[in-house]
């Protein structure tokens, strides 16, 4: 089983840290795993994305153009790479940023006001996080027991102590899909 | 340790070349591959070792050239417009047959181009990178663990032939992360009696130089030294194979190009297509016999290239144009999906790879 992710979004929304903490985790998982960033001029204040694999089989191709899971923290995003997801894929939409629903029907739509949830919950600029809390919920593309493990290789040393508002965030989005 | 790490290409090639030895690096900054120095301004003042980001990238392969003459190991890095610029310094060290590690992670070209991933300096690294008469030996890494393997490998080399061995990356191969194991072994010393080190009276003087005016003395320097392109040529070439035991077409790709081909294989198969791959990692030597004995058993050759078709001359040459060999390309930054891919080996299959 080989799952392609696209999370997209814009620079500074803590894409490539997502995309780093789920390759990070699917690793500790013993899977085959990569993790392509966008590194063009846009990453400097335009639209950031980064493309991760996590495969049961050695990764082939590491970029993802056609996604099964799309993460779409901002509307250019969606605009994008909407129509990019293979059919039955799942889309998930940070509806706080995104006023408009899905117009594909052949995709898993879900909405979170991810933004909305972390400045309401003191965890600004952890939207990022509380989407991909909410993300494992509905997939289960890595076992949510294990977070922690996966932070304590992410988060640099000298920053161990956003380890629990990380946490947190991981939880709130986890929660919310219940 | 066999514990893996998710490690950036470019910062897993400069840990390697710290593990080989590497206490020099000079360098001059340039997407896509940055993090190169970056990685090594933290980590070279931690062991001992030099990061100097020079004025430029001449003044940067020139002091290259100082290090090797010293007979220590030194590397510098940077991606293709940075690399014509170092071209001057590169025929130097092969005049002087000294030792080094040359990495380019290849953008878009001609001119400045663009900074996204390219192949298109194929040409530059394996037969025109400057003036005169010689080779360098040339790594194409298409994972974040063979960038590492690689460097390793390549500084052994570089020692082992007194030549330049660069790797030739790109940018997806610069940026992208996988999981890293840093188990290198041991950093086998070589013997440098030839370096300038100093004679504390005790030795004639060394000198190292490439000015030989003196035809006589000039040819049979050149002479000398393709010997030992021979010797490489037998000895040092690797490549890999990729599902060749019953594919009735070939596909020849290296560094991303492969792995793009790599899932269009396995998806060409699931439809019953016998396709397979030779994965050069030596472009210089290139992997000649392998090639040519599998022109003897598959129907057709497909060159997955990331350039307007440069590599594809030498899949020509190698199988000595006894089968056909369909390009397939993306250019200027574009990388091939594996559908393009996968349209491509379809083709071969309906044409025998004749248009």
């Amino acid at each position: 089983m080989t799952t392609n992710m696209l999370i997209a979004g814009f620079g500074g929304q803590g894409i490539l840290f997502s995309g780093k903490f789920l390759a990070y985790e699917g690793l500790l998982e013993e899977k085959s795993v990569s993790w392509l960033p966008s590194y063009g001029p846009e990453m400097r204040g335009g639209t950031a994305n980064c493309s991760v694999i996590i495969s049961d089989t050695p990764v082939g191709s590491p970029i993802v153009s056609t996604p099964d899971i799309l993460i779409a923290m901002n509307m250019p995003s969606l605009d994008k790479y909407e129509n990019e997801t293979v059919a039955g894929g799942k889309v998930f939409v940070d509806s706080a940023l995104i006023d408009r629903k899905l117009q594909r029907t052949d995709v898993e739509a879900y909405y979170i006001p991810a933004t909305k949830l972390a400045n309401d919950e003191g965890l600004t600029g952890l939207a990022n996080m509380i989407m991909l809390g909410y993300v494992i919920a509905k997939t289960g593309i890595i076992p949510f027991e294990n977070v922690d493990r996966a932070l304590l290789k992410v988060v640099p040393a000298s920053k161990q102590h956003l380890i629990e508002s990380n946490k947190k965030a991981l939880e709130l989005g986890y929660n919310y899909a219940e | 340790m066999s514990e893996k790490v998710l490690m950036k290409g470019n910062e897993a090639l400069a840990e390697a070349a710290i593990m080989a030895g590497c206490r020099h690096y000079l360098g001059y900054p340039i997407t896509p591959q940055t993090e190169i120095a970056a990685y090594m301004a933290k980590r070279m003042p931690k062991v001992g070792g030099t990061f100097l980001q020079a004025e430029s990238e001449i003044a940067a392969i020139n002091m290259v050239i100082g290090v090797s003459a010293a007979g220590k190991r030194a590397m510098t890095s940077s991606s293709s417009p940075g690399i014509s610029l170092k071209g001057e310094g590169l025929s130097y060290l092969a005049g002087c047959d000294l030792p080094a590690f040359v990495v380019n992670v290849q953008r878009g070209g001609p001119g400045l181009g663009g900074i996204q991933p390219s192949q298109s300096d194929y040409f530059q690294a394996t037969k025109g990178t400057s003036h005169g008469d010689y080779h360098m030996l040339v790594l194409a890494p298409d994972s974040v663990q063979e960038m590492v393997s690689m460097t390793f490998k390549g500084f052994d080399l570089a020692d082992k032939y007194r030549m330049t061995v660069m790797l030739l990356a790109d940018g997806t191969m610069g940026q992208m992360m996988e999981p890293v194991s840093l188990d290198m072994g041991e950093v086998k010393e070589y013997d440098k009696p030839w370096a300038v080190t100093g004679t504390k009276c005790e030795r004639e003087h060394n000198v190292v130089n490439s000015l030989f005016l003196k035809p006589e003395q000039l040819e049979v320097k050149n002479f000398e030294r393709f010997e030992k392109y021979n010797y490489i040529e037998e000895n040092e070439v690797m490549y890999e194979e990729y599902l060749m035991d019953d594919a009735d077409i070939c596909i020849v790709a290296f560094g991303i190009a492969a792995r793009v081909s790599k899932t269009a294989i396995d998806m060409a198969r699931a439809k019953g297509i016998k396709v397979g791959m030779i994965r050069p990692i030596t472009l210089w030597p290139f992997p000649k016999k392998a090639l040519r004995a599998a022109a003897d058993k598959v129907k057709s050759f497909i060159s997955v290239e990331m350039s307007m078709g440069q590599m594809i001359e030498d899949v020509r040459l190698a199988t000595e144009c006894t089968k056909p060999v369909l390009l397939c390309n993306r250019v200027g930054g574009m990388i091939m999906t594996p559908d393009e891919v996968l349209a491509k080996i379809e083709e071969a299959q309906k044409t025998g790879g004749n248009n």
